[in-house]
């Protein structure tokens, strides 16, 4: 068993990635990231793990070295946010095209404008569609856990894929929370040699990265396609494996008080905390709500979601970012496109909360079920609201 | 050169054999491709100079040709030939 220890996130994570036998770290800081930057940089300057760690100049160059690096064959890491993130954004679906392995902690933080450093889900959102697998945590354990997973899921001979754990700013970077911090014995145990599937090496050529033409162009984005969908099962997979050795069990979609709830919200990320005490208080009411926790981003796990929320008559979407000029905010446009061609699903409400690091408390979470509740004419379903906005 | 299929792509797309490129054909997305008038043509080479691909090549005979497999059909050959020897035609 782990040590029970009390620690700030984000050096926690640091900690735990320090226990994954990592070859290179090029981590660029950016607030509220920085704490994992400093930290893993303190691990390599005290001599406690063996890696090199690259000063860069910027999160672009960031992802390129860890690109780079992880090609030569190194298990490579980096740590973002918003800014950062954007910055190393023309660079994120060259690693899963070249099916490298990068584990990256995201810090989610609002991007600009205006500037703003709190925490919402802006940054990676616009990170959709760069093939990257995209697991979202809500507390300080979920966050050690799947950072040491994450290198297990990408370096799976059938995923070979970069991996993002998703870590609210502040709200979950900066606290300090108790967990439990698994053993360097047991992380050996837990996570094998990185094997690559290919390195740049002169004692055996090889071209990475190569260009290609609209001969090849199409087949290369299919190929893409296929790989990031299958490695939903091996996400599960190494989930299952964690729950048997650490007695903490994942799933790609989870939920609260669920199976037979009338009334059920959707939340990523930190803010599941907070809305399971609402659920809690409208339960002792006798209103049967539930919540959906919706763990893995990308792949997107269809039959998943579709599994948990088809008995309920109402299903209310949170998002912490906006499609601007779109549907709503983007987890409500991906939950209504996966239940699109449902025959018996719930009415669907969207509410945008938590922008820019704005408050959301138990009794906000609780208005959103009461006005969806109050709807009896489903007047406002398949519409978004910015919850809590000064009219 | 077979295309593959995706399923027979190498993961990440690896290029594993070394000079691989020199059987990459670049041509494939011209859509006009130079023809020459040899009764018209006075062997000058302004389009062997020209061409911005180093594809136009002489013959044994001092007459030009392109190599088609990497002519892109930019038609600079056709539009520096002064004795109006080179005509682009329509790629089927």
């Amino acid at each position: 068993m782990g040590k029970r220890v009390g620690m700030e996130v984000a050096v926690a994570v640091a900690e735990a990635v320090g226990l994954c036998n990592i070859d290179m770290a090029a981590v660029y800081p950016i607030t509220p990231q920085s704490h994992i930057a400093e930290h893993l940089s303190d691990l390599v300057a005290d001599g406690r793990i063996d890696c090199e760690f690259v000063t860069v100049e910027s999160e672009h160059s960031a992802m390129s070295a860890v690109i780079g690096a992880s090609a030569a064959g190194a298990r490579s890491y980096t740590a973002t946010s918003s800014q950062g993130l954007m910055l190393m954004h023309e660079l994120l679906p060259i690693a899963s095209a070249m099916r490298l392995p990068i584990c990256m902690a995201i810090a989610n933080r609002a991007v600009s404008g205006p500037l703003n450093i709190l925490n919402d889900h802006s940054d990676i959102m616009p990170q959709r569609d760069a093939g990257w697998i995209a697991i979202f945590v809500e507390n300080a354990q979920e966050a050690i856990d799947l950072s040491i997973a994450a290198f297990r899921i990408a370096e799976h001979k059938d995923v070979m894929l970069p991996v993002c754990v998703n870590i609210d700013g502040f709200q979950l970077t900066h606290m300090v929370e108790p967990f439990e911090m698994p053993s360097q014995d047991e992380v050996n145990r837990f996570l094998p040699p990185f094997v690559p599937h290919a390195t740049l090496h002169p004692a055996k050529p090889v071209t990475m990265g190569a260009f290609a033409m609209s001969d090849y162009f199409t087949e290369i984005m299919k190929a893409k396609d296929e790989a990031v969908k299958a490695s939903k099962k091996v996400v599960q997979d190494v989930f299952d494996e964690w729950g048997k050795m650490f007695g903490r069990p994942y799933r790609l979609v989870e939920t609260y008080l669920a199976d037979d709830a009338d009334i059920l919200m959707l939340t990523m990320g930190s803010m599941g905390e907070t809305a399971k005490i609402a659920i809690d208080e409208l339960r002792a009411r006798g209103v049967k709500a539930g919540l959906v926790k919706l763990r893995l981003w990308r792949p997107f796990p269809f039959a998943e979601l579709k599994a948990v929320v088809k008995n309920a008559r109402k299903l209310i979407v949170t998002d912490r970012a906006c499609s601007f000029g779109g549907p709503g905010g983007p987890v409500f446009s991906e939950v209504k496109s996966a239940l699109y061609a449902e025959t018996k699903r719930p009415l669907i409400y969207n509410y945008i909360i938590g922008l820019g690091g704005r408050d959301v408390q138990v009794k906000e979470f609780i208005g959103m079920f009461e006005n969806v509740l109050a709807d009896t004419a489903d007047k406002a379903a398949d519409t978004y609201e910015f919850w809590g906005v000064r009219e | 050169m077979t295309l593959k299929s995706w399923r027979e792509l190498p993961i990440g797309c690896v290029v594993s054999e070394p000079g691989s490129a020199s059987e990459y054909h670049t041509g494939s997305w011209r859509s006009q491709r130079p023809i020459w008038d040899n009764a018209k043509c006075i062997k000058c080479g302004i389009c062997y100079v020209y061409c911005p691909e180093g594809c136009v090549q002489q013959g044994e005979d001092g007459f030009f040709q392109a190599n088609l497999d990497y002519c892109k059909g930019c038609g600079i050959c056709a539009h520096e030939c002064w004795p109006r020897a080179i005509k682009m035609i329509e790629e089927g």
